[in-house]
């Protein structure tokens, strides 16, 4: 794939041969087009404003879990605690509010405690050589564990200043924006800045195309291995202000099986598990995709909620064997 | 002394210790066995019992760890297991007779092995990724449990069935019989032939081992379907033991505790090594904590966080660079002595 650019580069007047590291996006750039357009011809009032306003209100969390996601992936890693940090921080963020504390410090304070889990858990992977499993794992445990120290009910907000952050909207017509789209929105295009032109940023490719290599070639491995894990836990404790935004409650059950949605949406995005390829805006795309998968079967109508689950797996199914065909004939 | 300390499952058994002590302490009669119409009764009894369905699918995931993968699906398998066992019970004639039993334990372990055939098949046969394989069934299996159970509980009554989990043979309950029958069969297998030490070598390299002439490609196979044959069994045992088929919610988890179990046992996800009573201490910790939080009236739902607290304990002791640090500490003290 290298080479195809540097040929692009040296020939200057041909037209740049598509770089193959775009086809797993195309891939699922085509699945989402030909969705909104099966939805589109199926059912009526599928492609206005509010049903795709809605898409992305629904999962304005998901889309910040898949970003910070995206960035432990590509280093090769995995991170299973994004879900139960986000319980934990929706149900920090409601408790401390119910208990009278200022918005302006809630907040922060909820988001810190994720990168802290995030800390820990980077800790404990590079340094005391811990698989990144395990120590996700046992952060995923210990947040859900502190959710319920924390508040074993579900506690509705009532805190005026967080109601008034929740109720603001932007409309255009028909479209809707919340607050949590717009925060969302931001997390993206730093993450998409960070990832593609930061020195961090190409840091976190090398260190998931070969971690030896890029040790040798003198970048910061070890800084960079513990970050993406305190930038994933950031992501995670913010999905889960927004979460609690979108739902005006903090509860220690929410986020259950929301790190395998996160995942299998950063592998529908195009992302490898191997690490070293992916985009995050490949990302967003397999958000998206799962959540029109949702909408789809909502306008069905007849179609029981069990199949979203059947679907989205066969739908990984799909896309993991497209992108074993794709790196089998690159190698 | 220091063979003792030095050994691998010196901190787990160090865990699983202090849990009983913890138990002893709050109630000093509860390690006690009693004898109850013919069968035997009392915590320990219990423990065993309760770790059955954990120890099988935790003996599935070793083998499955020592080949250097991992199997995410035997929540869903457990599930499916129990769905179609019970189904297949309630939509039958006679849902009390022993043959119904029988052919509904065939009949959920049959597909339970296609389902970790396929696994096998997305591991080995097409080179996935075992973590993205096996997610594949993840998801996708609890919405085929709900497929077959049709979104609802299903509620049978079916003595024979029943007996799976709650029925004593010879005084010893017969969910604990069946899983401690099976690990010592496949712990005789594993370490008294060559299959242990040919998967450890699939695990540590398998080109190298196919090259050496290990057909790795049908271990690895063998190893998924065995793996959501035993998650079957599991579910089967769970199943029996509330008569309910709750999709959404049997075996959660399960494969997590499973993992854990496995991980505190000292089998490194990494491959090539595996140890089947690590794991055996793994699962009954993992039960025992369950038995320790409820004797100590913690609120079941922070379980969690104590588990986690045991493995992040348990994996940093058995870290490299923990011990180097703190061999090196005991080093400085001892040279700090001898210059005083």
């Amino acid at each position: 794939m290298s080479t195809a650019t540097a040929l692009a580069g040296t020939r200057t007047f041909r037209p740049p041969k598509l770089d193959r590291r775009y086809l797993p996006v195309l891939g699922t750039m085509l699945v989402f087009g030909l969705m909104l357009v099966i939805g589109g011809l199926r059912y009526d009032n599928f492609l206005s404003p509010a049903v795709i306003s809605n898409l992305f209100i629904n999962n304005a969390h998901l889309i910040v879990l898949a970003a910070g996601m995206t960035f432990v992936i590509l280093t090769g890693g995995i991170d299973l605690s994004v879900g139960s940090v986000l319980a934990l921080s929706s149900v920090i963020t409601a408790t401390l509010l119910n208990a009278g504390w200022n918005v302006a410090l809630v907040l922060p304070l909820a988001i810190a405690a994720g990168s802290l889990l995030g800390l820990g858990m980077g800790v404990m992977i590079q340094y005391f050589e811990v698989q990144p499993f395990v120590a996700t794992l046992a952060g995923m445990f210990l947040a859900r564990g502190l959710c319920f120290v924390f508040a074993p009910e579900s506690v509705p907000i009532r805190d005026e200043g967080f109601i008034a952050l929740t109720n603001w909207t932007m409309a255009s017509g028909r479209w809707r924006l919340t607050a949590a789209v717009v925060i969302a929105a931001l997390v993206l295009l730093a993450s998409w800045w960070v990832l593609h032109r930061s020195r961090f940023g190409r840091t976190v490719y090398a260190v998931g195309g070969g971690e030896q290599s890029a040790t040798l070639m003198g970048l910061r491995v070890e800084r960079t291995k513990v970050m993406v894990y305190v930038i994933s836990g950031t992501c995670a404790g913010l999905a889960g202000v927004l979460f609690a935004m979108f739902s005006r409650s903090g509860y220690a059950l929410t986020g259950v099986g929301m790190e395998l949605d996160a995942i299998a949406a950063v592998v529908i995005g195009g992302t490898l598990l191997t690490g070293g390829t992916g985009f995050v805006l490949g990302s967003v795309l397999g958000v998206m995709v799962l959540g029109l998968i949702q909408t789809i079967i909502t306008f069905e109508g007849t179609l029981s909620s069990w199949w979203t689950k059947i679907v989205i797996g066969v739908l990984l199914l799909v896309f993991v064997i497209l992108q074993r065909i794709l790196t089998l004939r690159r190698t | 002394m220091t063979r003792i300390y030095k050994h691998r499952l010196f901190w787990p058994v160090v865990a699983l210790a202090a849990l009983l002590l913890a138990c002893t302490l709050k109630r000093p009669d509860i390690l006690g066995i009693s004898v109850l119409d013919g069968h035997l009764f009392g915590a320990p009894i219990d423990i065993l019992r309760n770790s059955a369905p954990l120890l099988l699918v935790s003996l599935g995931m070793t083998l499955v760890i020592a080949t250097r993968g991992i199997d995410l699906s035997v929540g869903a398998t457990v599930a499916i297991a129990g769905a179609v066992a019970l189904t297949f019970i309630a939509g039958s004639h006679d849902p009390g007779s022993l043959g119904t039993a029988l052919g509904a334990v065939v009949v959920a372990l049959g597909l339970c092995l296609v389902l970790g055939g396929f696994n096998g098949f997305l591991v080995s046969g097409l080179g996935i990724q075992p973590i993205i394989a096996t997610l594949i069934l993840m998801t996708a299996g609890r919405g085929v449990a709900m497929l077959i159970t049709g979104g609802q509980i299903t509620t049978v009554n079916s003595a024979p069935f029943a007996a799976l989990a709650s029925g004593f043979l010879l005084g010893l309950p017969v969910a604990a019989l069946i899983a401690y029958g099976v690990f010592i069969v496949i712990a005789l297998l594993v370490r008294r032939t060559a299959l242990g030490m040919l998967l450890e070598a699939v695990g540590i390299n398998p080109d190298a081992s196919r090259l050496a002439g290990v057909k790795s490609k049908t271990l690895v196979f063998t190893v998924y379907t065995l793996c959501g044959a035993l998650a079957g069994l599991a579910g089967l045992i769970f199943a029996s033991n509330t008569m309910a088929a709750d999709a959404n919610n049997a075996g959660l988890f399960i494969e997590l505790d499973a993992i854990l179990a496995v991980v505190i046992g000292g089998t490194s996800l990494a491959g090539g090594k595996f140890n089947l009573g690590g794991t055996l201490v793994g699962v009954l910790i993992i039960t025992t904590l369950n038995l320790t939080v409820t004797v100590l009236g913690i609120s079941p739902l922070v379980t969690p966080m104590f588990k986690a607290i045991v493995v992040i304990a348990v994996t940093l002791m058995m870290s490299p660079r923990l011990r180097g640090m703190l061999a090196g500490l005991r080093e400085r003290r001892r040279y700090q002595e001898v210059n005083a």
